[in-house]
């Protein structure tokens, strides 16, 4: 009977603890849709922000967020590409191999503030390029690269072997093999981690306070070429992301509507978070369902 | 006699070109080199800047010692962090850290296990469709909301409840429990899951409970795994920076409470290194706190590495 009762107590309080991790969660969207969702709006949207106090629109800071996003998968994924080739196809089982693994997980261990710390000192302090979209670009694809790989190697490594012996069978050489049979089948596993990490990045904050900067210069959207200093896409300038604002409003902004403006922010954030997530998943999917024919 | 001389060299000839042919590189050899330099390369840009990386932050974090003259020991166990009178005791700091460190993982652990038991052992079903989407997203939502909620409802309510400014080594273990509960509970899962299933049917076809099978076979089998969750939980917390330094109150002093406001080597490093210029003292000494946030990461992942062989000893025996 003692036994019983034990099992019957033990599983009432795992039932109370997963109720109550479900139920944190519903408060953190809730809190944040409800609070912030209001206050978002087209003008929030696409306005600029005031420079001194930090109120205003998050136009240009949500410009930034995407376009740091979209140069730091374009630097880290043709790298991690080639690294996570390398770890699932070239790299022999020895200790030169387990080295390159451990320098790997060093680096996705590392905090990315210290990340952040490491491009600032690279950039900003000795090549003196500044605060500027493109050493925010690098710190991120630092702080992605880890990641990106061990994912890539993971999706090629996934791939059944006789594909492989295949592809060596016509003729065709290792190189050719991977590229052409192996990483289409790999794909929908690639892509799902890239767009997870779309969505990590994007709400990356610690790494780009001192590379990308804290200011968002007002910049001329109608003014498209990147050597342009006032132009957005111009790579050298200092680049505010949403995710950057909603630190600095709540830690030194002097926005009288702080907490209601970082809501918002935060909402805005989320959602995009949300939908990467969601991408991922139906992106994958659907992915999936073409290169292997099942339905 | 000419003749088959002719022949013989036309021969000669011939097989050298075959020779010169079989030993020439083919396409696909060429093109073998070519990717397998593609991929050397991308490897190799890792490699240097994880190297470059370790290099630049440990000569830089050593100048505190090398170019000031200030004693390790002094460093490490001063109390008074006043870098522009030359005072730089980092230990608030180190204390900062590692107590919200140990009260987050503490906190964490009992939820995550429990979680994770619900969605290995208790109700597999409702663990994939309602849990393993909740814990994606709490993974999902970026710091800087944690640190807007603690800030917006976390920080008033301990100020409610306790009174005082609300900022504190409090707050920012309540943040960084929500911040490390998928990580332990996602790794947690993966190690019941690495259980052998004849445990579990030994255990419940002796006549053990539910409970009693959990509790003394299951937990017991995947407590290296356990144990390696909770550590890389830890390791997410000591090095989190914008989150924690949005509700500790950063205050360069030693926590006397767990309310009143205290700061964390990520928080200092976060609110200091824009203030203070390139070789000074100032600067190197937040160097030096970066460094000591370098290698306790070091730390965590050998201690993960070494349990991890321990683990595979105990069942390989």
């Amino acid at each position: 009977m003692g036994a019983k009762r034990t099992d019957f107590i033990a599983t009432v309080i795992i039932d109370l603890i997963v109720a109550a991790v479900v139920g944190i969660l519903a408060f953190l969207l809730a809190y944040i849709l409800i609070s912030g969702l209001p206050h978002v709006s087209w003008s929030f949207l696409t306005g600029t922000t005031d420079a001194f106090s930090g109120a205003g629109g998050i136009g240009v800071q949500l410009f930034n967020s995407f376009y740091l996003l979209v140069l730091t998968m374009l630097i880290s994924i043709p790298i991690s590409l080639g690294a996570g080739i390398y770890l699932a196809e070239y790299a022999k089982d020895n200790w030169r191999t387990s080295l390159i693994r451990s320098a790997i997980e060093v680096l996705s261990s590392l905090p990315s503030v210290v990340v952040g710390l490491f491009g600032f000192l690279l950039f900003v302090v000795k090549f003196k390029i500044g605060f500027s979209v493109i050493s925010g670009a690098i710190a991120l694809t630092f702080f992605n690269l880890p990641l990106l790989t061990r994912n890539i190697e993971e999706s090629l490594s996934a791939v059944p072997r006789n594909q492989r012996e295949a592809g060596l069978s016509l003729g065709l050489s290792k190189w050719k093999t991977e590229i052409g049979i192996i990483l289409p089948v790999a794909l929908p596993g690639i892509v799902t981690g890239i767009v997870l990490s779309a969505g990590r990045v994007f709400g990356e904050a610690a790494a780009l306070i001192y590379t990308a900067g804290q200011s968002a210069p007002v910049t001329n959207f109608s003014d498209w070429n990147p050597m342009d200093p006032a132009s957005p896409l111009n790579p050298f300038r200092p680049a505010e992301t949403l995710a950057v604002h909603i630190w600095k409003v709540n830690t030194e902004g002097l926005a009288s509507n702080a907490a209601q403006l970082s809501a918002a922010a935060s909402a805005v954030l989320i959602i995009a978070v949300l939908l990467f997530n969601l991408g991922a998943r139906v992106l994958g999917n659907f992915l999936y369902r073409r290169v292997t024919a099942s339905k | 006699m000419e003749q088959t001389n002719f022949q013989l060299k036309k021969q000669d000839a011939q097989s050298h070109e075959w020779d010169a042919r079989l030993h020439r590189a083919t396409r696909a050899t060429r093109e073998d080199w070519i990717g397998r330099g593609i991929s050397y390369l991308c490897i190799g840009v890792i490699i240097l800047v994880v190297a470059s990386m370790l290099w630049f932050i440990t000569s830089k974090g050593i100048a505190t010692f090398t170019q000031n003259h200030v004693s390790l020991w002094k460093f490490l166990s001063g109390t008074n962090w006043a870098p522009d009178q030359g005072n730089i005791g980092a230990l608030p700091m180190i204390v900062g850290s590692f107590a919200v460190t140990f009260a987050a993982a503490i906190v964490a652990t009992p939820f995550a296990v429990g979680t994770a038991i619900f969605m290995t052992e208790i109700s597999p079903n409702k663990g994939r469709k309602v849990l393993q989407p909740v814990i994606e997203l709490l993974v999902g939502i970026p710091s800087v909301v944690y640190g807007f909620i603690g800030l917006a409802v976390v920080v008033p309510f301990m100020r409610h409840l306790v009174g005082g400014s609300g900022f504190g080594i409090i707050s920012a273990t309540f943040v960084l429990f929500v911040m490390v509960l998928p990580t332990i509970t996602t790794m947690t899962v993966d190690s019941l899951r690495a259980v052998p299933r004849h445990y579990k049917e030994a255990s419940l076809a002796l006549g053990a409970t539910r409970w009693q099978t959990v509790s003394r076979v299951i937990l017991r089998s995947a407590t290296p795994g356990i144990l390696t969750a909770v550590i890389f939980g830890m390791a997410r917390a000591f090095g989190e920076a914008l989150a924690v330094q949005m509700v500790i109150g950063n205050a360069a002093i030693m926590p006397k409470n767990l309310i009143s406001p205290a700061s964390t080597l990520t928080s200092q490093l976060t609110t200091g290194i824009g203030d203070t210029i390139d070789g000074t003292l100032p600067n190197n000494a937040l160097w030096s706190l970066a460094l000591i946030l370098l290698l306790m990461s070091l730390f965590f992942n050998a201690l993960v590495r070494f349990i991890a062989k321990r683990g595979q000893l105990k069942n390989g025996r």
